[in-house]
């Protein structure tokens, strides 16, 4: 029986935030605390020739002006946590990442010094007057001309920029010749722009020495405390781990960019100790524009051959991905096997390669953002098949319907083996697509769209995605390059009056895991939702854990607390056998209660709790006590799936685009909480649309970034927004306790493409046979497609 | 974030602000151009002149023969201006495409036109209300007629230890039958272009038209090609198509990454059709 | 630090210096440690330190706390009373208009205004009105339904 799971319960946490009483990193003050502010390079590459801090130094309140020279060798730079080799064997170029630059700065925002001072103001006031010499070097800014002969070198050992290259899928002499044999071929050669994530809360780290404990607090905004602890202290500073507490507080937002160990937290974390005091510093909109980990940024050529029925025989995907200026943590997997791994959609191609050469630039790093990878190859595949029914004059959902791989529901059927390394845990792709039809009314749009006649294109567009998420069993990463495990860590604290303490290591900064995790527990505890308390993002009181990113909190860190659930009542019933004079096999445990199966004879949580702590009368051998951690390592990677559909209207005059209404059914397995995954999927696809319509950063020649701020870098707001149409269906996952699959990422990955798409659809509808508006779809790059 | 040190002084009055005027001193009115531009450390006075608490630039009065507009008036209160909207419609219609409503709450026409962001939406409207604008210095006051006031980018009329005191804005039959259409910048919301056009028509034919444009050239600018192919001729969307050539002819077009040129200034003759449009 | 003010905050008065250049964010937040206004941003465009001054919804990061002297300002501290929500309040966690948190003060102070003047506001108005309001968590949606169930609520007191 359930009392919460399935049900829209309303979330715990939001009551200190609509009060006003949240506490994020930058509401922290501590006793005799300083504040940071970095001297960052204008230049995206440049020889630091010298550093003058004299006249800044004298400045009041400051305490302490460091550079690059002042940070002892033994400081390592920021590691990456992911290694992805040549396709020759030769080992990825993993060029030193320092705290602060000593010679060259290699982006527009690197770290050239930090003043330390009573107050922000004061530090500010000094960093301006902190004098540097620059003697600037070309730059360059995409990924392809850094691969190309003369172009300017980010890394002395990193010839032609080339991070390194890689393939996955079929031999491409296969793929060739399947494509030579298509009756049809579909060529498109695009990008994905670069994105920043632009979470609301900038990033704020305050790192505090201890002398009493000869220990360390690093408090910051991150979506992952221990995984920052490890890195920070294994790799970059070389502190004990035990030495180290980090707390990631109330956290606004991440979408992945608050995933990454940034030079910040160690350098404040290791300035506290030097320096004698708490350190704060806490990012500017602007510097966050220029060091905040970005996404994307692909440039792709791609092609999908069809027979003459239409069904797709062969894709051949070429990728050049961005890695930026340094290798940010899990930087190398995004463009790999987040990416090409996810190139067989949800259809049956028989053929794929796809090969992607990851190059250094001149600009900010890019790492993961909402969807890391997915997103860029569900565009990809997903503008090409709907191009594809542009060309060959079908209908692009029957197209879709022709391709899509039948259904299996990885118990009674097997999983579904791709050509690029998955193996699908479930699906059942039909309905969603089906339900959005009906949703769309699909009959009478395209009646409407071919009436239109007032100086409107009317367009429609489709998206059909996978993802891999519930990021991921450790062993196989492991064998793809991962330096980490990324399993999750559960404790299940019963207290004496049995109330219950779950320490969980997935961080909540906005899913609501306060109050989803709380309805797993309290259901399958068969007690009060009221009676559970979640904990997290503290790496003194929890245990371990990998963090939230990568759909993987509930997945991956409710699977490892339904573990410890079960390992509590596994005691639980002992003690209750003992109490009851029963045997432990006779008992049935439902609505926090014992009972002897068949009586009426039952004993309830709370005495089982108290007599785990109170053992007089208690089983012989038994350890005291009520509390267990469980380590849950997913035996896959979970696989939501869903439809996603954009109707769109242009402004012949103008170019403008109004979205009109976003449908899409998403199926990311069972649903605990209704109205926190609907949450998920609208902000999901409000940044996948934003992506399509909105944002994008403009890089000039020299490495600048033109539209580092709000007032150029466009936002999706309220009204660019039209109320989203979803629902969803449910296969659940057959390879977890909760038959979840996860619902982070789903919105953002399969929208974008769907808004693109509709555009085309409108412009091929009203006679403009175009087969790509670049993203971001500004108005002018719409009205230079109708004008060209 | 964190603006200069600067030194600040409240004004009671108006010429308790002219008499505290210096020369590295700026008037700091609703604060909404100059703020950013302190907080970016653009902009860096070593005094500010605070005159958002002197209720007298606040009001807006209904005169017989104009309305004036404080310079301290707030966006928000011009667009909620009873009077203004009686006789001068594109004024309110420009107010609620200002900002949001935070900014239209502190923002004012003062202090936007006197930073003259080439942008803004105050220029337009006020050259095509046949506006003038009512400064105050040390020997008095002076009125300037709004085809002088806007000089190029970010450039003004307005001199050393000068205060704009209000607007006035002729109660003109033209006036009563205008408005305001904007082109934003999807991220700022500024003006990429922004077309105001006031036309007095007289059984339907044209007897006075003002037509000015925004966000297209380094300053605001009246678009007089096509109010000269408008006067004398009956009013209707055969004429609106005639009179409408290339309305940015002479002007240097500004560009950027939202917008280069060539499409702003098809934006430009698009927006002055959809403003005359309006008021057919 | 140069300038003495006295604000009333949340009907609570406070006296004290303050340089000029202190923005009345900072002021809220570090003088008086109302660390429920939050910055966002740097340009005057996020919204996430909207507050009510003399009634209004205003940034609070582009007014300076010494243009703050004299005025009553309310910020989310202040918007519930005497410890039961305000409707904009309880329309956010009724209708899961809030992920993170972070943008959620400044929201329902613009929300708060809106309702004010216009107080059955269609979906076209509530969206505009939230111009100046940036999330990036919830696409928006269940923001505009927590401030239509606000607006409900207002106009029919239980």
């Amino acid at each position: 029986m359930t009392n919460y799971i399935g049900k829209s319960v309303k979330r715990v946490e939001d009551k200190r935030f609509i009060t006003g009483q949240g506490k994020y990193t930058d509401d922290i003050k501590l006793n005799g605390m300083m504040y940071g502010y970095f001297v960052r390079s204008p230049y995206a590459h440049a020889i630091v020739k010298s550093i003058n801090i004299d006249r800044a130094s004298k400045m009041p309140g400051v305490n302490k002006i460091l550079v690059g020279a002042d940070i002892p060798e033994a400081i390592a730079g920021v590691p990456c946590g992911w290694q992805v080799d040549f396709k020759n064997g030769d080992t990825m170029k993993e060029p030193p990442h320092p705290l602060l630059v000593r010679k060259k700065v290699r982006h527009v925002g690197d770290g050239v010094a930090f003043v330390v001072a009573e107050t922000r103001a004061q530090a500010k006031d000094a960093a301006d007057e902190v004098d540097v010499d620059y003697e600037i070097l070309d730059a360059v800014t995409c990924p392809k001309k850094a691969t190309e002969e003369g172009a300017a070198q980010v890394h002395e050992d990193a010839p032609g920029n080339l991070c390194f290259d890689w393939e996955l899928g079929n031999p491409k002499d296969e793929v060739a010749a399947a494509m030579a044999a298509a009756a049809h071929v579909t060529e498109l050669d695009f990008s994905n722009q670069r994105v920043v994530p632009n979470a609301i809360e900038p990033r704020s780290a305050i790192g505090h020495y201890d002398t009493a404990y000869d220990k360390y607090t690093l408090y910051t905004s991150t979506q992952n405390p221990h995984l920052i602890r490890l890195l920070m202290c294994a790799f970059v500073l070389g502190i004990p781990e035990h030495k180290v507490r980090v707390i990631g507080p109330d956290v606004g937002g991440g979408f992945g960019s608050k995933i990454f160990h940034y030079a910040e937290e160690a350098l404040v974390t290791w300035a506290s100790k030097e320096l004698g005091c708490p350190i704060k510093w806490t990012a500017d909109r602007s510097e966050s524009f220029l060091t905040d980990a970005h996404g994307r940024d692909h440039v792709s050529n791609a092609k999908m051959g069809f027979d003459s029925e239409g069904k797709i025989v062969a894709l051949q995907a070429y990728t050049y991905a961005n890695l930026g200026a340094y290798l940010s943590t899990f930087a190398p997997a995004v463009p790999t096997y987040l990416h090409g791994t996810l190139m067989q959609g949800l259809y049956t191609t028989p053929k794929i390669n796809v090969d992607v050469k990851a190059a250094f630039t001149h600009t900010c790093a890019v790492d993961a953002y909402r969807g890391a990878g997915r997103p860029e190859a569900t565009y990809l595949l997903e503008r090409l098949i709907d191009l594809a029914a542009l060309e060959m004059d079908m209908d692009p959902a029957e197209l879709r319907f022709k391709n899509f791989i039948p259904a299996f529901d990885g118990v009674e059927q097997e999983g579904y083996t791709t050509q690029v390394a998955l193996q699908y845990d479930s699906g059942n792709y039909d309905p969603v697509l089906k339900r959005a039809l009906e949703m769309v009314g699909y009959e009478e749009f395209r009646k409407e769209q071919a009436a239109q006649s007032n100086g409107k294109l009317l367009g429609i567009g489709f998206s059909t995605y996978i993802e891999a998420c519930g990021i991921a069993p450790s062993a196989v990463v492991g064998a793809l390059g991962a330096r980490a495990g990324l399993f999750e860590v559960a404790q299940v604290r019963v207290q004496p009056t049995g109330k219950v303490s779950v320490f969980t290591g997935a961080h909540s900064h906005g899913q609501g895991h306060e109050t989803t995790f709380a309805q797993i527990v309290a259901d399958r505890m068969g007690i009060g939702i009221d009676d559970v308390e979640i904990i997290h993002g503290d790496s003194d009181s929890v245990a371990f854990g990998m963090g939230t990113y990568g759909s993987r909190s509930l997945a991956v860190g409710g699977s490892a607390i339904v573990n410890s659930i079960d390992k509590v009542l596994e005691k639980g019933a002992k003690i209750a056998a003992h109490l009851l004079e029963a045997s432990a096999d006779d008992l049935e445990y439902a609505e926090g209660k014992w009972t002897v199966k068949g009586t009426d004879k039952s004993v309830s949580f709370g005495d089982v709790s108290l007599t785990a702590y109170v053992p007089h009368n208690y089983p012989e051998g038994l350890e005291p006590g009520l509390d267990f951690n469980a380590f849950y390592d997913p035996a896959n990677f979970t696989y939501p799936f869903g439809a996603h559909v954009a109707i769109v209207e242009v402004d012949k005059e103008t170019g403008e685009v109004k979205l009109k209404r976003f449908i899409a059914v998403d199926d990311v397995g069972n649903v605990i909480n209704p109205m926190i995954v609907d949450g998920q999927i609208h902000g999901g696809l409000a940044q996948g649309i934003g992506q399509a319509m909105h944002e994008g950063t403009v890089y000039d020649e020299t490495g600048q970034l033109i539209n580092g701020s709000y007032m150029d870098y466009c936002m999706p707001r309220a009204d660019d927004l039209p109320s989203f149409e979803i629902d969803r269906t449910v296969t659940p996952c057959p390879h977890n306790p909760l038959g979840v699959k996860g619902a982070g990422e789903a919105g953002c990955i399969g929208s974008t493409p769907a808004v693109v798409n509709a555009v085309i659809d409108a412009l091929w509808k009203g006679g403009f046979k175009v087969k790509d508006v670049p993203m971001p779809m500004t108005p002018e790059r719409v009205w230079t497609a109708m004008n060209n | 974030m964190i603006p200069n040190s600067f030194e600040y002084k409240r004004a009671n009055s108006v010429e308790e602000a002219i008499s505290l005027m210096t020369e590295d001193a700026q008037v700091l009115g609703g604060g909404h151009s100059l703020i950013p531009a302190l907080k970016l450390r653009l902009n860096n006075p070593g005094t500010l002149i605070d005159i958002s608490k002197i209720d007298a630039l606040k009001t807006i009065g209904d005169n017989e023969k104009s309305v004036t507009v404080g310079g301290g008036a707030t966006h928000a209160a011009i667009a909620n201006d009873a009077a203004l909207a009686k006789h001068v419609p594109m004024m309110g219609q420009a107010a609620r495409e200002i900002g949001d409503i935070q900014v239209r709450n502190v923002g004012t026409i003062g202090g936007s036109i006197a930073h003259a962001d080439p942008a803004a939406d105050w220029p337009a409207v006020l050259l095509a209300s046949n506006a003038s604008v009512v400064i105050s210095n040390k020997d008095g006051k002076r009125e300037v007629d709004i085809d002088q006031f806007f000089l190029g980018f970010y450039d003004t009329a307005l001199e050393e230890g000068e205060i704009i005191t209000a607007i006035r804005i002729p109660k003109t039959a033209a006036n009563q039958h205008s408005c305001y259409v904007k082109f934003k910048q999807p991220a700022s919301r500024f003006a990429i272009v922004g077309c105001a056009a006031a036309l007095d028509l007289e059984g339907g034919t044209v007897k006075d038209a003002r037509v000015a444009l925004t966000g297209a050239a380094d300053s605001a600018y009246r678009v007089k090609s096509v109010e000269k192919a408008l006067i004398g001729n009956s009013f209707n969307l055969d004429l609106i198509h005639s009179a409408v050539g290339d309305v940015t002819e002479g002007k240097s077009i500004m560009s950027d990454h939202y917008a280069s040129e060539k499409y702003r200034a098809h934006l430009a003759s698009v927006y002055v059709k959809r403003a005359l449009k309006k008021l057919l | 630090m140069g300038n003495m003010i006295t604000v009333t905050v949340n009907g609570k008065e406070h006296s004290g210096g303050v340089e000029g250049r202190t923005l009345l964010v900072d002021y809220l937040r570090e003088h008086l440690g109302l660390t429920g206004t939050h910055i966002g941003c740097d340009t005057s465009s996020c919204g996430a330190c909207t507050i009510h001054m003399d009634g209004k919804a205003v940034k609070s990061c582009t007014v300076l706390a010494v243009q703050a002297d004299g005025s009553e300002v309310t910020t989310v501290e202040g918007l519930a009373n005497n410890g039961s929500l305000h409707p904009i309040q309880e329309g956010f966690k009724e209708e899961h208009g809030l992920q993170c948190g972070f943008c959620t003060p400044g929201m329902m102070m613009t929300a708060t205004d809106l309702l004010k003047n216009n107080p059955n506001p269609t979906e076209d108005e509530i969206r505009h009105a939230l111009e100046g309001n940036f999330c990036r968590c919830t696409g928006y949606h269940n923001i505009v339904k927590s401030i239509q169930y606000a607006a409900k609520k207002m106009q029919s007191p239980a």
